[in-house]
């Protein structure tokens, strides 16, 4: 179960006597819920256009579905964040199965690393790379070589029905 | 100078094609396959098996919810479909040779010795005494004869 949902959202300016057909504008936002979906929808309209809550109305929202949750995909990442001391532009590469999860990913790559909060992130654009050759960033790079294959040398494996106190020690050699 | 001897060392790897038995999760006991590596973490794993107690449903798991099998699919290409998948499964033999494995007999083993009733465990207790009985008797008849 996903934190995220991404939402396709669609608004407009209320229609008046001197513009009875106003245009849309179509976003795709990842929220928790529609109520913050709708809420980051118009947070990012008054950015752009000169169209807010009060003058203006969601004419339809809706969830976008993953095409296809059972492929891993390579995503790229455009974000804008907000630092202690400044804006920065970054791009930042994800392997996951789904969109939904690439973006929470982000967030929380972008909370461990940066100590960033959701209200300090915009989402620029989030692109699925097809082609291997797409991948900028070697962390990413690395999990596309041929033939991967790696150990799993030290763990400690939890066989169902352990107790919390043993009274040997638990041999990590796997 | 002593010479050394080297030899590779013989981890189970994580691989495409390793057969994995799930050890936490809803999927718990299950047998899959991993179809494709997802990062060093997490693997997405698929086990088409035709018998229900260890067929898996194609899903995305954590590697610290996993236990490496020392079988392996040759030849699975990355990122195979669950039909690709299925045919290496049945051509390998892979149920068959984990119903084999001593691993899984053990595992079958305690759980029917956990389905066990009181009275089963009497039961149990009491074939055993019988013939630990009929062991001594023809161990002290062997041993009078000598």
């Amino acid at each position: 179960m996903s934190r995220l949902t991404e939402y396709q959202v669609i608004g407009r300016h209320l229609p008046s006597e001197a513009n009875p057909t106003p245009k849309l504008y179509r976003m795709r936002i990842f929220a928790p819920n529609t109520v913050v979906a709708k809420s980051r929808f118009w947070y990012f309209l008054m950015k752009l256009r000169k169209v807010k809550k009060a003058n203006g109305e969601i004419v339809s929202l809706n969830v976008i579905h993953e095409k296809r949750p059972l492929k891993v995909k390579n995503f790229g990442i455009w974000i804008r964040y907000d630092s202690r001391s400044g804006t920065h532009n970054m791009y930042k590469e994800y392997r996951e199965m789904s969109r939904t999860d690439a973006v929470e990913a982000m967030y929380q790559d972008m909370a461990a690393r940066h100590r960033s909060r959701f209200r300090s992130i915009h989402i620029l654009k989030v692109v699925e790379l097809e082609k291997g050759d797409d991948v900028k960033r070697p962390y990413i790079k690395q999990l596309l070589t041929k033939n991967l294959k790696f150990p799993l040398p030290h763990r400690v494996s939890k066989a169902a029905g352990t107790k919390l106190f043993a009274e040997s020690r638990p041999s990590t050699f796997y | 100078m002593g010479d050394a001897e080297i030899t590779a060392s013989s981890w189970r790897l994580v691989e495409v094609g390793r057969i994995v038995l799930i050890s936490k999760g809803p999927s718990e006991g299950k047998l899959a396959t991993i179809v494709e590596i997802i990062d060093h973490k997490r693997a997405l794993v698929d086990g088409p098996s035709t018998d229900t107690k260890t067929a898996c449903p194609r899903q995305a798991v954590a590697l610290q919810n996993v236990i490496l099998t020392p079988l392996v699919l040759e030849k699975l290409p990355r990122g195979a479909r669950t039909g690709v998948v299925k045919a290496q499964w049945e051509k390998a033999g892979i149920e068959a040779k984990w119903q084999e494995s001593s691993w899984a007999k053990k595992r079958q083993q305690r759980e029917r010795r956990r389905a066990l009733t009181d009275f089963d465990r009497f039961k149990v207790m009491r074939l055993k005494k019988q013939a630990r009985f009929e062991i001594r008797k023809s161990l002290s008849k062997v041993k009078a004869a000598k």
